[in-house]
């Protein structure tokens, strides 16, 4: 068992290592932080420009391999993942402050969007074929087709509209904070309303789990175990509770688990439409700021999310199906 | 297909009635489910074939039929619409720069440079399509090269394949093709799908895997093994014919997914590259530098057209997947 865990722990390990390291080498060869200086100016000290990637340790004047030796020794030696550029910050502090902002909506968002989901799915299942079960699968299809962004969009527009029409003034659509002053826990659930709500109704949300929820849940009702649970004596209602549910909600856990996992970076579309400074943000700003110490980073975190939620779901499964508890 | 146009010569090693799996008929794979028996009795008796049965199903499902109507309606009108426009794509209307609400002569109005948002939608549709189909067939391809190699040889040739498989899986797809697809030049179209595809095959090359590994211990596969037919012989002739439908629906499935994916790169400059358009590009360009309410219908009309798409794929391929699902017994009537 142990050197089971061992083995595989080896091999997660191997598996981050070669994709930071690629995903690195490709942001080197291909994003140009020069140009961050030079655009747009006449007169630069280039001198002084390189001596300033330098201390970022993206200079493409130093080879290739040498700035990747250098960064690769400061994360094992010293667990420094380099500084931000431009803004100098180092990679892990930046990188803390984001995930706390994405955890905020995450935690929230999912929640949510398996309970929404799972209930949907439930009741669509129950009710098979009748009108409610129709509109809420035609619902879910529409949301599954709509791309993130653009539910974005229709939320930004709709919120925006009901500022300058009706007055709300209890629905901001920037920031997860005022920009001046302090900053109660009102503001912050304020804010939260519009991303959130598109989580839960975008593509990966409520919508997801109700398909899946709804077809596992068709595959349980029409099982001989809960036959036989009724043909026992269990009442329908009991016997759908305690057998048929659990035994539905199963693959649900594993789905929560991966999706939370994927989410945390992945949230690019809702974070950048709303102005979040969360992780998913972050995705964008580096790119377009040719941060390579930061998208090195980001690939490492969201490698290890993959295969921590990997793992998670993996006990999920352990913990909610006797069958495939340790033999 | 039988055993007899095989260039090798046949000897029957085995001793075992040989019953190949017919091909054409296109055998039914599921996880645990593989079908030998390729036809079923109609409602009057009689025996279809697998692929009629699986039509006649998908006939009877009127969303999917439904999503058919609306794929095809919207492909005419992404490549015959334009047709009718007196605009073309980068045709400039002087009268009507920094963007008109629809109405006179452009149909859904003009964006802030001028260009008529009808014939620009259209154009960004006809990119997603295309970009859509052909990523989709290509991602299926490789899924089921690299998923049937690593079921069929296992040992090595399955852990070294898997291990790239687990790789690609937990790259940041995103974050590699926004980096590289904004410097591509020429012909950047054509790689970014490419690209998309390449990001896209990994789970569906698992399921094929695992189909494989069941198939290869059945009695025709041992038989051609043992006649000497080559391995990717073997592979293309008995082994993929037979989970022909879930590449089938997986074609489907990274369609949809593909043009989201798409859409989404494009949506921040990181996808289709000028002068090319995209649905995505349409929208973000709407949006980026102003509130959404602000001239909607630059971003609304791209927007519906992308929702109806998509849509569109998503029913046909939930038809398609109930349609060839081994499990159920509904014989299409």
């Amino acid at each position: 068992m142990l050197r089971f865990v061992a083995r595989r722990l080896v091999n997660y390990i191997i598996l981050v290592f070669v994709a930071t390291s690629l995903v690195y080498m490709l942001a080197s060869a291909t994003l140009d932080p020069l140009s961050y200086y030079l655009h747009g100016q006449k007169q630069v000290n280039l001198r002084a420009i390189h001596a300033s990637l330098r201390s970022y340790n993206i200079d493409p004047d130093t080879s290739l391999w040498s700035r990747y030796w250098h960064w690769i020794t400061r994360i094992v030696l010293h667990g420094d993942f380099g500084r931000s550029f431009p803004g100098g910050d180092t990679v892990t502090s930046e990188m803390g402050r984001r995930i706390g902002v994405s955890l905020r909506l995450l935690l929230v968002g999912s929640v949510l969007s398996v309970i929404i989901g799972v209930l949907t799915g439930v009741y669509s299942a129950l009710h098979q074929y009748k009108p409610s079960d129709h509109i809420i699968s035609v619902v879910s299809f529409v949301l599954l087709s709509t791309p993130v962004f653009l539910l974005a969009t229709f939320a930004k527009a709709g919120a925006i509209s009901l500022r300058q029409d009706a007055g709300v003034s209890w629905l901001p659509t920037a920031n997860e904070c005022p920009s001046t002053g302090a900053c109660s826990l009102i503001d912050r659930s304020q804010h939260l309303i519009l991303p959130t709500v598109v989580l839960v109704f975008g593509a990966a949300g409520a919508a997801f789990f109700t398909r899946y929820q709804r077809s596992a849940m068709l595959d349980v009702l029409g099982s001989d175990f809960l036959r036989t649970a009724q043909a026992k004596g269990l009442s329908r209602r009991k016997a759908f509770y305690k057998h048929g549910l659990r035994t539905a909600l199963i693959p649900m856990a594993t789905f929560f688990a991966f999706q939370f996992g994927t989410l945390l970076v992945g949230a690019v579309f809702t974070e950048t439409i709303f102005n979040w400074n969360g992780m998913g943000a972050w995705v964008i700003t580096t790119i377009n700021s040719a941060d390579i110490n930061g998208i090195a980073a980001i690939t490492a975190f969201a490698a290890v999310m993959i295969l921590i939620s990997g793992v998670l779901s993996d006990i999920f499964y352990a913990i909610l199906d006797p069958r495939v508890r340790m033999s | 297909m039988t055993l007899k146009d095989d260039p090798t010569p046949a000897i029957d090693n085995s001793g075992d009635v040989i019953t190949p799996v017919s091909g054409q008929g296109g055998g039914l794979a599921d996880i645990e489910l593989i079908r030998e028996e390729v036809t079923s009795r109609d409602g009057g008796g009689r025996n279809i074939s697998r692929g009629k049965l699986v039509l006649r199903r998908l006939l009877r499902k009127k969303l999917a039929m439904f999503g058919l109507f609306m794929l095809v309606v919207e492909i005419l009108l992404a490549f015959l619409g334009p047709l009718f426009s007196k605009w073309g794509v980068t045709s400039i209307d002087f009268n009507n720069l920094g963007g008109s609400p629809p109405g006179g002569s452009h149909f859904w109005g003009t964006d802030r440079n001028g260009h008529d948002v009808f014939v620009q939608t259209m154009s960004g549709a006809q990119k997603s399509l295309f970009v859509g189909l052909i990523a989709a067939v290509l991602s299926t391809f490789i899924a089921a090269v690299v998923g049937s190699a690593a079921g069929y040889f296992g040992k090595a040739v399955d852990n070294a394949l898997m291990w790239f498989v687990n790789m690609m899986m937990i790259v940041p797809a995103f974050l590699i093709l926004a980096i590289i697809s904004p410097r591509l030049k020429d012909n950047s179209f054509l790689i970014f799908t490419i690209l998309l595809a390449a990001f896209q095959w990994m789970l569906t090359a698992r399921v094929v895997r695992g189909l494989t590994y069941s198939l290869r211990e059945r009695e025709f596969v041992s038989a051609a093994k043992f006649m000497g037919v080559p391995a990717w012989r073997i592979i293309t002739r008995h082994i993929l014919p037979n989970m022909a439908s879930l590449l089938i629906v997986d074609v489907t499935v990274n369609v949809s997914a593909t043009i989201l994916a798409e859409t989404g790169l494009s949506y921040f400059g990181f996808g289709v590259q000028p002068p090319n358009v995209s649905l995505g590009t349409l929208i973000g360009e709407a949006t980026s530098s102003a509130a959404p309410t602000y001239q909607s219908w630059q971003w609304l009309y791209p927007g519906l057209m992308l929702i109806a798409l998509v849509l569109a794929v998503n029913f046909v391929g939930d038809g398609l997947r109930d349609a060839v699902d081994a499990t159920s017994t509904s014989d299409g009537d």
